[in-house]
């Protein structure tokens, strides 16, 4: 008996590899495609100020397994870094920062490649860096910053369309903001699984149809456990044809008809059992508000679809291509490409494994029409079929980060932006009390930024910065707090909240260079009295 | 540049930034709580303990050694794994195999001059009320809800109102993924973690007789193995999840039976992951947790600045995975709490149960979830999981209904479980007929 089983075994059956084993519980988040991107990064790191929030978020792209990194640190190392920043100890005292910082994290994790700068191989200063330097995937810089320097990562950047990301902590207080290089599509988003089920029980194909008529045409002389076996599409199809019926061929679609169409399908139960009823049926009835819903477009889809790139056709990245082919699929179609995921639901295997059939199937025929499509709009262009069938699969929840142009706003990054959206904030927090909103954290950076370049300044110094950029903000009381606030760290940073920044900075990184999840667009400001944080597109 | 004065107890230099902060008022400060005369020199005297040396356990060690506290303690069982390396960062391929709370203890205390971290290698049931009786705030980084509401329960019991530091504030993280929760809970005053146990429901168990006749997923077909297939053959005298050759046991089985009724997806991964019901973990999810915990233990301690606890918001849920969200709320007290409440919780029952089915019933309930339920009526004793002695007297009862054992509705009963040793969970029987 046991050589038959043996002999049944597939013949590969290697472990997880020692690296697997190592990050295991991360490829159950991103997978092996997320982990090469992340192997192949090279991050430039930029620190200045206290130097604490860069080193925290660096910590936790090394721990991962990031390709390289570089520190930029003109500092040297005094008492005071070792009571802010653990990768420092006794013996980093009076020795380049950057140097100390850099041989601390490289111990973390034997895989990744790490250097400090300024060097003594003729690396003295940021521009020469830049110049020579092997091209960053991001740059990440710590506030306060000089304004020169910051001026050549904004030219780096623009020029070889690099993300950029500034953090800037002080105190109890944090913000940090990414800025992208153009428009950031992102189809591998996650969604959560309970929100994917799309059955298209008001829009059947004919396989479906034939399959679940199959299922139920004795529907009433079934035996007692094939009955209880039919999986809820079967029920839900049958009755809804039933419903048509007494209701001159239209679906329930209201939440009223909807309620009724479920008490049908209550009705439908059998009770002659010792269970009294039955799970499927139940299951049947649960999913009624969920899943008997006509095709919609997101509006993240739709936006993507309304969306016009700056690039010409042949300058596009292929996802814009596939976009309009699934644009067209839906013109046609009415309905987008299927996921082609069926919920566990309760059947017997065989029935069950049939219904995923007929689900994959289709989901791989409408992905093939996208390609086509694809193919005849960029006739030279090669679609890899794999990436077309994500696109499909994920259709309804891409996000487009980053778009530019659109909505009338003043464009993110401007001065007329800041102004617009503080007297927004400002406005909403009037009646703040009324919606039980929590209130803006504009205030907090409004009092960084106004710290930007230099290492601390009075509450006075710092309102008179923020009434030159945003006239009258700094008469508002949260504003004023606020100024007080950043005044007491005097530019210095507590541990904690750099630990707390550089964690999400180090998710948000994580997630531009996998493509994976969804970033924030574009700011991120932190209270660390209040223990919460707020996006905002500034 | 300084608006106020500094007051720097020991390395002055070493702790400028720190000292601007806690040793001089800001605008949020409340004047009544706090004295920067004194407060560097108090924190440096407090004892913190921190339950867990795992994810988020390393990262609390880092964070309260840079806030100023000096002496430490941290208790946890476990050994090092080489699955922890992507995350937990002050150990080395070289330290798998040995003691996490020693390790990690030993890092930081060579990293962080004058820091003192006591290492226990030890289950935190095996210490006593008066260990825990010496800490002045709790700091939790674990992985179960068992072990957090063995401790939540131990913290709320040691509470005696005439004592003023019987009060032991709990600071509890957790992560999933990018996502987690911080919360602080100052026992019988704000809401504990059994009161909020219902936000953290388990997940539904697979029915036997789907894993036994009708898989449909790959999940089903390892359970099988698992559950069915390994009680079965025995293939090894006890199972060891962290066994290779166990886990491919099982993998190999549940690709037979994915195989017999054409199920895909069956991986070796997979497998480990649903027998060790494995949570995806990273660096920086357990980074923003752990250091919005110490925030807060910074707070609590030095009062300079209001902390999450009282009488506002207490707890904050933050998700990384679309976008960044942080909500952070006021979650109240249940005076129906079984640990920290007055009144009995209610449970509807249908009287036609047997005990059986009552005991069972517990291990699900998300308000309770309790796996070895021992219970008593207010006149008799139901069901004793133990002594054996009384086990064996009581077994009879449980295949009476609940009305031939002569309960009636609105009836208390008490409820222990070997879990949570000290206390006793009471409930109140609500009948209601199922349909
Ligand atoms: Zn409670």
């Amino acid at each position: 008996m046991a050589e038959i089983v043996m002999s049944q075994t597939p013949p590969i059956l290697h472990g997880p590899s020692e690296k697997e084993k190592k990050y295991d519980r991360q490829l159950r988040l991103w997978a092996a495609s997320g982990q090469a991107a992340l192997e192949s990064a090279n991050l430039l790191l930029v620190n200045s100020g206290t130097g604490g929030v860069g080193i925290e978020t660096l910590k936790n792209l090394v721990l991962p397994g990031i390709g390289r990194f570089a520190i930029y640190d003109e500092a040297i190392v005094s008492e005071a870094d070792l009571g802010l920043n653990f990768f420092l100890d006794e013996d980093s005292l009076g020795k380049a920062r950057s140097q100390s910082l850099t041989a601390h994290l490289l111990e973390l994790n034997p895989e990744v490649q790490g250097a400090s700068y300024p060097d003594e191989e003729g690396v003295t200063d940021l521009q020469s860096l830049l110049a020579t330097s092997p091209m960053f995937t991001a740059i990440m810089y710590a506030h306060p910053i000089l304004p020169e320097q910051l001026s050549l990562l904004q030219t780096y950047g623009q020029l070889h369309k690099t993300p950029l990301v500034a953090i800037h902590s002080a105190g109890f207080y944090s913000y940090f903001k990414i800025n992208l290089p153009g428009d950031f599509p992102i189809v591998d988003t996650h969604p959560d699984e309970t929100a994917t089920t799309d059955l298209r029980l008001l829009s059947p194909w004919p396989e479906l149809v034939e399959f679940a008529k199959g299922m139920t045409k004795d529907i009433d002389t079934l035996d007692a456990y094939e009955h209880g076996h039919l999986p809820y599409v079967t029920i839900l199809l049958h009755y809804l044809e039933q419903w048509k019926e007494s209701h001159g061929g239209a679906y329930p679609l209201t939440y009223k008809e909807k309620i009724q169409f479920r008490k049908m399908i209550q009705a439908a139960a059998r009770t002659d059992n010792a269970e009294g009823g039955e799970e499927n049926f139940e299951e049947a009835a649960a999913a009624v508000l969920k899943t008997v819903v006509p095709p919609s477009l997101p509006s993240g889809l739709r936006e993507v679809f309304e969306y016009e790139p700056k690039e010409t056709i042949e300058e596009r990245s292929s996802f814009w291509i596939i976009a309009d082919a699934i644009k067209a699929f839906h013109a046609k179609h009415k309905a987008l490409p299927l996921r082609g995921n069926v919920p566990d639901m309760k059947a017997q295997s065989k029935v069950y494994i049939q219904l995923q059939n007929i689900y994959k199937t289709k989901a791989r025929q409408d992905a093939a029409e996208v390609l086509v499509t694809a193919q005849a709009l960029e006739p030279g262009r090669h679609f890899d079929l794999a990436e077309v069938e994500l696109f499909c699969k994920n259709a309804p929840f891409v996000k487009l980060i980053n778009a530019t142009g659109g909505g009338g706003n003043a464009s993110p990054g401007s001065v007329d932006r800041l102004r617009e959206v503080t007297a927004q904030e400002f406005t909403n927090d009037e009646s703040a009390e009324v919606t039980l909103a929590p209130l803006s954290l504009v205030p907090i950076y409004l009092a960084l930024q106004a710290t930007s370049h230099v290492v601390s300044a009075s509450a006075d110094d710092i309102l008179a910065g923020i009434a030159k950029v945003v006239p009258g903000a700094s008469d508002n009381e949260r504003v004023v707090s606020a100024a007080c606030e950043v005044a007491r760290a005097e530019g210095g940073e507590l541990h904690n909240i750099a630990a707390l920044t550089g964690g999400m900075v180090a998710q948000e990184l994580i997630k531009i260079i996998t493509k994976q999840y969804v970033p924030i667009d574009n700011t991120c400001i932190f209270d660390g009295i209040e223990s919460r944080c707020q996006v905002l597109r500034l | 540049m300084a608006t106020a004065e500094v007051y720097p107890a020991s390395e002055p230099e070493r702790w400028t930034y720190l000292d601007r902060v806690r040793t001089r008022a800001g605008p949020f400060t409340n004047p009544d709580a706090f004295d920067g005369t004194v407060v560097a020199e108090a924190v440096e005297n407090m004892k913190i303990l921190v339950i867990g040396a795992g994810g988020l356990g390393c990262e609390l060690l880092k964070n309260l050694a840079l806030s100023g506290f000096k002496n430490i303690h941290v208790i946890d069982m476990d050994t090092i794994d080489i699955s922890n390396l992507n995350r937990q960062f002050l150990f080395r391929q070289a330290d798998v195999g040995k003691s996490k709370a020693e390790v990690a203890a030993k890092f930081v205390e060579q990293r962080v001059k004058g820091v003192k971290i006591t290492a226990h290698n030890c289950k935190i049931q095996e210490k006593d009320e008066d260990f825990y009786m010496q800490f002045q705030i709790v700091v939790c980084g674990l992985d179960s809800i068992e072990a957090r509401r063995w401790i939540n329960a131990t913290l709320v019991n040691m509470v005696d109102e005439d004592v003023e530091d019987s009060y032991k504030p709990l600071i509890d993280g957790g992560t999933e993924g990018f996502k987690g929760q911080a919360r602080v809970i100052f026992p019988t005053v704000t809401s504990c973690i059994e009161c909020q146990l219902d936000m953290h429901a388990p997940r539904a168990a697979v029915p036997l007789c789907t894993l036994a006749s009708i898989p449909r997923q790959p999940e089903h077909c390892i359970e099988w193995a698992h559950v069915i297939a390994w009680d079965r053959e025995k293939p090894f005298p006890e199972l060891d999840k962290d066994d290779p050759e166990h886990i491919t046991w099982l993998y190999q089985k549940a690709l037979l039976r994915a195989h017999e009724f054409k199920i895909p997806g069956v991986t070796y991964a997979l497998t480990q992951g649903v027998v060790k019901n494995i949570i995806p973990a990273i660096a920086a999810t357990n980074s923003v947790i752990a250091a919005a915990c110490c925030n807060e233990a910074f707070k609590i301690a030095t009062n300079c600045a209001p902390s999450l606890g009282y009488p506002d918001a207490n707890y904050m849920m933050y998700s990384g995975n679309d976008n960044i969200y942080t909500y952070t709320f006021r979650h109240e007290k249940k005076d129906d709490c079984p640990v920290c409440g007055n009144l009995a919780r209610e449970l509807v029952v249908d009287p036609a149960w047997t005990l059986r089915e009552l005991v069972d019933s517990f291990a699900v309930r998300p308000e309770a979830q309790l796996k070895k339920p021992s219970i008593r009526a207010e006149s008799k004793t139901l069901y004793m999981q133990s002594p054996k002695s009384l086990e064996e007297k009581t077994r009879p009862n449980l295949d009476k209904t609940l009305i031939e054992l002569g309960l009636a509705n609105d009836e208390e009963i008490g409820v222990t479980d070997p879990a949570f040793a000290t206390v006793s969970f009471k409930f109140k029987l609500k009948f209601q007929k199922s349909e």
